[in-house]
């Protein structure tokens, strides 16, 4: 088994770039992360790419050996699907491929392009991560869904529409210092509160936005960032993926994301920590109440528990456990199939000391990833550590 | 795509023929479930328990009313949804299953007002066929319980 270490990060800016194709971001992603990186396109041995909906947003399928061509690299490249995980599962079949000793080098990310879609049209898009003939055709949107575990969690354990208004206002204060982000303004919880209704309970600012936008990633076993002297501090340790029913309803509860569970035991287990050991967090928050989920389901707080934690500030910037520092989903932007990358590089730079928001965590040497599919019918958490 | 025009209609209505064939039992009162020797319930088309993988499988009625486990009212509707919107959404459990559907008055559809039915976690619910304002596509509907007495259905 090697170590996994980041080499390079790059991502586009995330928010509304409808004139801009599919492949052009995703290159100017991979430019970036091998400007980062100092790695020779030539040393690339695999790519893996996350994309969700470019078959109706571009009308693009196969887009694998397009990406490479766009990111300058010759060599055995997979598209991944996993909805919003997309680019978590491609990520961490990186992770495995490179841990594994089958390859040294391997380029990772996604891309998602949505702007170019009515908002109609990415509604029913987005809703396709679901169940159709059961949920969607039921009428369940992807708010909708999102919506009803928020519903099952104030019946099971309490909790208010202001508890989730607090995520979101914390989340677009994270975001403002973040060049790469979508929406760099603060938002009061009182103009959260006041936001018109999407699925109630969830308003406005309870949603992530539509985005476009990639992420690339270069990982790189110990060995070759040693003999070569790169500067690599940050390890992927640790990678876990969970599968849950697909639709909501047949899950053991409503108000639980127990593929993320797994996710996070799996991890943990693979970086032999413990859910103690973590300084920092970027979890899946496309709506607010996603956040609370992903915060139980990693074990940093306990079930009922999450919901409070950006209320009385233990994960804002200066809490004790800040989460989403780069404005997460919500703010940041959500490029659904370039999320898990991104999710990936802004740990990396805060653990690094480069991020905007890195002042906030000097100390981290533990970082945790969460990337949800659909209602977190899948689910990818991996863990980033300081080597050096 | 096709290089003739048989069976045009066919290709333009492709039909998802388990749960068309489930929505018309469900029409016809006979809502069911599959169900494992465990106990499993799940919905069609199945070749084994999702829970379980049991290939032993038989149909099982759903409970004749069921609980609203929870419920969203939707504001910003899918193009297929388009006419449908305000409408509540709810998850509810059925006995060997759960169901997903569309929330509606127990009379009669609804005709263009502009509210959502009302409905709350373990409220009392039926379930029977409903169709889609925007596109008159049939549904899952669940209509109030309250003030029906189990003797009314069957």
């Amino acid at each position: 088994m090697s170590e996994v270490r980041v080499a390079g990060v790059g991502l586009t800016p995330f928010g509304s770039h409808p004139e801009r194709t599919g492949r052009d971001l995703f290159a100017e992603a991979a430019l970036r992360a091998f400007e980062d990186a100092a790695v020779a396109r030539s040393d690339v041995e695999e790519l893996n790419y996350g994309n969700f909906m470019g078959s109706l947003a571009e009308h693009q399928g196969h887009q694998a050996p397009l990406m490479a061509e766009a990111a300058g690299v010759r060599c055995p490249a997979t598209r991944y699907e996993s909805a919003c995980a997309s680019a978590g599962v491609a990520v961490r079949e990186a992770v495995r491929t490179v841990a594994a000793g089958d390859a040294d080098v391997v380029l990772a990310g996604g891309m998602e392009r949505m702007t170019n879609l009515p908002t109609d049209e990415v509604t029913e898009g987005l809703a396709i991560a679901a169940d159709d003939l059961f949920e969607v055709r039921s009428g369940v949107t992807f708010p909708g869904a999102y919506a009803l575990m928020a519903n099952a969690y104030f019946d099971a354990y309490g909790g208010t529409r202001e508890d989730l208004a607090h995520v979101a206002s914390k989340n677009h204060a994270n975001a403002v210092p973040n060049e790469y982000a979508q929406y760099r303004k603060e938002v009061s919880v009182d103009e959260a509160m006041d936001a018109p209704p999407v699925a109630e309970p969830l308003h406005l600012y309870d949603a992530c936005p539509i985005t476009d936008g990639a992420s690339a990633l270069v990982l790189v076993s110990e060995e070759y960032a040693a003999e070569r002297d790169l500067d690599a501090p940050v390890a992927v340790t640790g990678t876990g993926q969970g599968t849950d029913r697909m639709a909501l309803g047949d899950r053991d509860s409503l108000a639980r994301t127990p593929a993320a569970d797994d996710a996070a035991d799996a991890a943990y287990a693979d970086a032999d920590i413990g859910a103690d050991a973590v300084d920092v967090a970027e979890v899946h928050d496309c709506f607010t109440i996603a956040e609370v989920l992903a915060l139980e389901s990693l074990g940093l707080f306990e079930p009922g528990e999450g919901i409070a934690a950006a209320r009385e500030g233990v994960t804002t910037a200066d809490g004790d456990l800040p989460v989403n520092l780069s404005g997460g989903l919500k703010a940041k932007g959500h490029p659904v199939g370039a999320t898990g990358g991104s999710q990936i590089a802004e740990l990396t730079r805060l653990l690094r000391g480069d991020h905007p928001n890195s002042d906030h965590v000097p100390d981290a040497e533990v970082g945790v990833a969460h990337n949800a599919g659909g209602t977190v019918a899948s689910a990818v958490v991996h863990v980033l550590e300081v080597a050096e | 795509m096709s290089d003739d025009g048989a069976d045009a209609a066919d290709a333009s209505s492709p039909t998802d023929r388990e749960y068309a064939e489930w929505l018309d039992a469900l029409a016809d009162g006979d809502g069911f479930a599959v169900v494992c020797p465990e106990g499993h319930g799940s919905l069609p088309p199945r070749r084994v328990c999702p829970e379980c993988g049991s290939p032993e499988l038989s149909r099982e009625p759903l409970d004749e009313t069921g609980t609203v486990e929870t419920y969203s009212v939707v504001h910003v509707p899918s193009p297929r949804f388009a006419d449908d919107a305000p409408y509540a959404t709810a998850v509810v459990d059925f006995g060997p299953t759960r169901l997903t559907g569309v929330v509606r008055d127990g009379d009669a559809e609804r005709d263009g007002d502009d509210a959502a039915p009302a409905v709350a976690i373990g409220d009392a619910v039926t379930v029977d066929i409903g169709e889609r304002a925007t596109d008159g596509e049939r549904l899952v509907a669940f209509r109030p319980a309250a003030g029906e007495t189990p003797a009314e259905d069957e």
